[in-house]
């Protein structure tokens, strides 16, 4: 498995791939530009971080390519499949068979059974889960235990494995994470960034997550920088303070222009 | 305060809109009713204030004519109204002018031989013409009086209707045979019975006395009064010279006026009381939705409401808070209400109209009261029904403020509650049973008390049956509906409090739609079996007005081609051992070929001999069997012994006590001859229908029934009854359906995130759709299958505190129509989606799972 994923990692294959990618709020006086040409690869079998200032563009460009938003002008594929130009439902379609999201809130069906939730997605579409790779799923985020509990009989932290768990279920090409950290304590956060990362390294999936936290993002293969929405910069095999240290740059250019 | 109550109003206008549609039309009908009842009162007032301005006095005899019935007749003095008493009555020194009246039932057929109009409003009377000839009462606008017993005169509704004009021939019936006559005049009266759409012919007065009544007999005397003879001096000057004997009623002209005016109150004001308790029902109806709107504004603001109560507001203030938002909305709704409502009477005043052309009609009639009634009744069902939850909101801890996310239902009161509802149904489903069992109308009032315990308990048990109930069609919903299906089945139960007060405006209708079809087809059922169990007759002659059929009718019918055997059915009151019975007398030959009766005991040729049969009841009653003898007092005073020759189980339509038909003439002259029966050769065809209807001269008044024709006249009747109460029911169920649009929307108004969510991860807008409609159906099924339920428990219930009215009634279920009822709740649970479902289809995904 891990060998298969590094040759996709070298071969360069995209999972999801922005080219010239602009989205434009408002006109006139109002118009905001909130990504500005914007292109931008997530290879296969990388853990991808998008940092930035609040209002950089990061959660709408994960909108964007997530199919959740509409771009304004350029173009934005999940595997080869050009987004431009889908209807609704073709949308949704691909966001149930080959996209896998994790919220910041949890978003859990309070009324279903933690599987239930887990299995939604398969259900939906009415395909069979895949009982091995399910298995294999729930093991790692560790919740063998607790499958036919309701989210409230579970912690925040477990509810957000079993997020995880759902994004990963249905082996989707792709699993963009919106701050999936951010209603969590440093402990139960530092459990989904580890298990999202064993999830890259080794049953071999793209995730590709927001966040402004740099201890989350250097969890990562990689980081990209947003501002004003440009990609104005990334950095491989990030650290912790390797992130802060860019990030603070662009406090200090904040708050001299 | 009162600043953020209006705020709140304003900003939640959307989702309080079904709630003050609700309120609306729950007073929109309160007003519809009075405004309708007022103005109908007033034009019939109207319509009727001139029919006794010309009568100081009148004397009616109540005995005369065909009108009155076999026990008035025998119970009668021999006094009678005649041209002496018109002469002595006008020779009085008050009277300026006595007239003496001759009215009864007379039909008249159009060209193709049919009644026109309605039995009970054809009238025939004579034509009194003063020296001028002319009537005053009646005047020609065309042609003039009938003058002989070959002519005649009609209204002008009449005779236009039928196309009748000066010259032409008319067929016209009073009891006797058929009358063809020429027309000489038609007139125009402000008689009531013309008034009300009924029809009117006059005869000469010979003709009118020998057909309505009997030669040189009146049925009134009117008397007018000199000028400066007051009604009642003239009254007491009348009162010695009327004959003595308790079938004549002397009044006078004011006397009879006030006397029409309250009945017409008294018949418009129960009309208005029926009409109010129906306008109630969805009222009642409407609190649930009510309250359940104010429980989920509440929940959904609790952060806002404690934060009030954090800066310093007191429960107090939040409680008044949500009841000044009721207040606002109950008087907004309701001043709509009155608005609609006033819409609604004139619509019902012309919808009356195009019905029946004849009906009076008014100017709109909007009372003060009604503006009161209507906007006090708005306002305090919305306040009161908005207490509960308001009294909730200022129980919400102002830590609330603090903590995050929806807070979970408390589910410890649901004890209490579950408790109080078990013991509510319980005793109520006891006094239902209690009431049942006692088989006669002294059940009555258990059974009212038991239904309304019952309904009250089984609402406050609505939450806790809702679980099983819906997880009984969660099989069906997943089979349906794939995931969407078993999300609507989880989030109909979700919440079982607010599913509950949902469905419950359902259940409300339903109970009383399905309670009142098993009733009627209950009843229904047990009137076919009277009529086919006791008859083997093919047909049935009798008179369109329920009079008796003239003499000579069954020896008419008996002559017919293709009758193979007939019998008259005589109605007759005998006193059987000291207690007056319903006797029916007929042909002993014919019996065995005609009647169906179980003998246990006896036999069917005893009535040959002149003996009694009677029914079980009766031989219990009375506590005779075969071979006791009875002492009878018959209506000429004379009295004898009789025989009892069997007893059958039950007559059905013939009756409890059988008798040949010579016993009872021989002490009638003029016995009451309700109906004859009739086989056919070749059994019921179209030609023995002919035939019968040729013999008895092409009667209008004469209806040939096949039984067949008699059962659906019954059903018709009642199902006729039935969609009125349907049509009534109709506006709560309305609001009913409100009450689900309401909920639904204020659902997915809660779970926008849960609802982005699914969308986010592949959820179509269909699923989503299904999702709404079929919880939708769900919560409406529930309601609708418990009201069934309920209802035709209630029905069964009901059914046996009647058995002593109606011998033989049993309860039936008519599953299809019940069926077709489920269908229609589940039909009413997909449109109340409508709404929301789109709406929730809409939403857009990023906006709905943004966390705040």
């Amino acid at each position: 498995m891990t060998t298969s994923t590094a040759a996709a990692v070298r071969t360069g294959r995209a999972a999801a791939r922005a080219t010239g990618l602009n989205k434009v709020y408002g006109e006139g006086e109002t118009r905001v530009v909130a990504l500005d040409n914007v292109s931008v690869t997530f290879p296969q079998g990388e853990f991808t971080a998008i940092m930035g200032p609040s209002g950089s563009g990061k959660s709408t460009l994960m909108h964007c390519m997530a199919g959740l938003d509409t771009i304004s002008s350029g173009s934005t594929t999940i595997g080869d499949t050009e987004l431009v130009g889908l209807r609704d439902k073709q949308l949704t379609q691909l966001r149930r068979d080959h996209i896998g999201f994790i919220f910041q809130a949890f978003n859990l069906l309070p009324t279903l059974t933690a599987l239930e939730n887990i299995t939604l997605p398969m259900d939906i579409a009415g395909r069979k889960a895949d009982k091995a790779w399910l298995d294999r799923v729930v093991d790692t985020v560790g919740l063998s235990g607790r499958l036919s509990h309701r989210p409230s009989q579970l912690s925040g932290g477990q509810q957000q494995r079993v997020a995880c768990a759902r994004a990963l279920a249905g082996k989707p090409d792709i699993i963009f994470a919106d701050e999936p950290t951010g209603n969590l304590d440093s402990r139960s956060g530092a459990e989904i960034l580890s298990f999202l990362r064993n999830s890259v390294r080794e049953l071999g999936q793209t995730v590709v997550m927001v966040t402004h936290d740099p201890v989350a993002a250097s969890y990562a293969d990689r980081v990209v920088f947003l501002a004003d929405g440009r990609i104005v910069d990334e950095l491989h095999t990030p650290t912790a303070d390797t992130v802060l240290d860019r990030m603070r740059r662009f406090d200090a250019k904040g708050r001299t222009s | 305060m009162y600043r953020t109550a209006l705020r709140n109003v304003l900003a939640h206008k959307g989702r309080l809109l079904m709630t003050a549609l609700a309120v609306m039309l729950g007073t929109a009908f309160v007003a519809g009713t009075m405004v309708y009842s007022d103005t109908f009162g007033k034009a019939l007032r109207d319509s009727n204030s001139k029919s006794y301005s010309d009568i100081a006095v009148q004397v009616v005899d109540r005995a005369a004519g065909s009108g009155a019935s076999a026990r008035q007749k025998s119970e009668a003095g021999s006094a009678t109204l005649t041209d002496a008493t018109v002469q002595q009555l006008a020779a009085l020194p008050g009277a300026a002018g006595a007239r003496g009246v001759v009215s009864g039932f007379t039909g008249v057929a159009d060209r193709k031989g049919d009644l026109i109009g309605q039995f009970w409003a054809a009238k025939g009377a004579n034509f009194a013409p003063g020296q001028d000839g002319k009537d005053p009462r009646y005047p020609m606008v065309e042609g003039q009086g009938p003058k002989n017993a070959k002519e005649i005169a009609l209204d002008r509704r009449t005779a236009d209707k039928a196309g009748y004009k000066v010259g032409d021939t008319v067929r016209v019936a009073a009891n006797g045979p058929v009358v063809e006559a020429k027309l000489t005049g038609v007139f125009t009266t402000d008689d009531p019975v013309v008034n009300t759409g009924g029809t009117l012919t006059l005869f000469d007065k010979a003709t009118a006395q020998q057909t309505l009544l009997e030669p040189g007999r009146y049925s009134s005397v009117v008397l007018t009064a000199k000028p400066g003879t007051s009604e009642d001096a003239l009254l007491a000057q009348a009162q010695p010279k009327v004959p003595s004997g308790n079938q004549f009623d002397v009044e006078t002209g004011a006397k009879l006026q006030a006397d029409e005016q309250a009945d017409i109150s008294q018949s418009t004001g129960s009309m208005r009381t029926m009409l109010l308790v129906f306008a109630f029902i969805a009222l009642f109806v409407g609190v649930f939705i009510i309250a359940n709107t104010f429980t989920m504004l509440v929940a959904q603001r609790t952060k806002e409401l404690a934060l009030m109560r954090a800066i310093g507001a007191s429960r107090k203030q939040v409680t008044r808070s949500v009841l000044v938002e009721a207040l606002l909305i109950g008087a907004v709704s309701a001043v709509a209400g009155l608005l609609a409502g006033v819409g609604i009477g004139a619509g019902m005043q012309s919808l009356v109209g195009a019905l029946n052309e004849n009906m009076p009609s008014s100017a709109l009639v909007v009372k003060p009261l009604t503006v009161l009634v209507t906007v006090a009744v708005g306002v305090l069902v919305t306040v009161l029904s908005a207490l509960l939850p308001a009294l909730r909101a200022a129980r919400i801890a102002p830590v609330a403020a603090m903590s995050s996310g929806d807070q979970p239902a408390s589910q410890k009161s649901l004890v209490v509650r579950n408790t109080i509802g078990s013991v509510f149904t319980a005793g109520g489903l006891a006094l239902i049973g209690y009431g049942a069992s006692t088989g006669n109308d002294s059940g009555r009032l258990p059974v009212g008390a038991g239904a309304f315990l019952a309904l009250i308990g089984v609402f406050v048990l609505l939450p806790l049956l809702s679980r099983p109930v819906v997880a009984l069609i969660g099989p069906l919903l997943r089979g349906l509906g794939g995931t969407p299906g078993k999300l609507a089945q989880q989030n109909a139960v979700r919440n079982p409090r607010r599913t509950a007060a949902t469905a419950a405006a359902l259940t409300i209708g339903l109970t009383l739609v399905s309670g009142l079809t098993v009733i009627g087809a209950s009843v229904n059922d047990t009137i076919d079996r009277a009529v086919t169990s006791s008859m083997k007759a093919d047909y049935i002659v009798s008179a369109a007005n329920h009079m008796s059929l003239s003499e000579q009718v069954p020896a008419q019918i008996a002559k017919a081609p293709g009758v193979a055997a007939s019998s008259p059915l005589i109605a007759a009151y005998w006193d059987l051992n000291g207690t007056t019975k319903s006797i029916t007398g007929l042909n002993p030959d014919t019996f065995d070929q005609l009647a169906e009766v179980k003998l246990t005991s006896g036999s069917g040729a005893a009535l040959g001999k002149g003996q009694l049969l009677v029914d079980q009841d009766v031989a219990k009653k009375f506590g005779v069997t075969t071979g006791s003898t009875m002492t009878v007092k018959y209506p000429d005073e004379s009295t004898g012994q009789l025989t009892v020759g069997g007893v059958y189980e039950t007559g059905g339509m013939l009756g409890p006590v059988l008798v040949a038909g010579g016993e009872v003439a021989k002490h009638e002259p003029k016995p009451y001859i309700a109906d004859v029966l009739v086989k056919g050769k070749d059994g019921a065809t179209a030609a023995l229908k002919q035939s019968l209807k040729d013999a008895t001269g092409a009667n209008p008044v004469i209806e040939v029934k096949s039984k067949q024709e008699v059962r659906d006249g019954f059903s018709q009747v009642i199902t006729f009854a039935l969609n009125v109460m349907y049509g009534l029911l109709g506006m709560a169920v309305l609001i009913a359906i409100l009450g689900v649009v309401n909920t639904l929307a204020m659902s997915v108004f809660e779970r926008k995130r849960e609802i982005g969510m699914l969308r986010a991860i592949g959820l179509d807008r269909r699923g989503i759709k299904r999702m709404v409609r079929l919880e939708s159906v769900v919560i409406s099924l529930f309601g609708a299958g418990i009201g069934l339920l309920l209802g035709c428990f209630i029905a069964w219930a009901v059914n046996g505190t009647l058995k002593s009215s109606l011998a033989g009634l049993t309860t039936v279920l008519p599953y299809g129509q019940l069926a077709v009822f489920l269908a229609l709740a589940g039909v009413v649970g997909l449109v109340a989606a409508i709404w929301p479902a789109r709406r929730a289809a809409r939403l857009d995904i990023l906006s709905s799972i943004k966390t705040d």
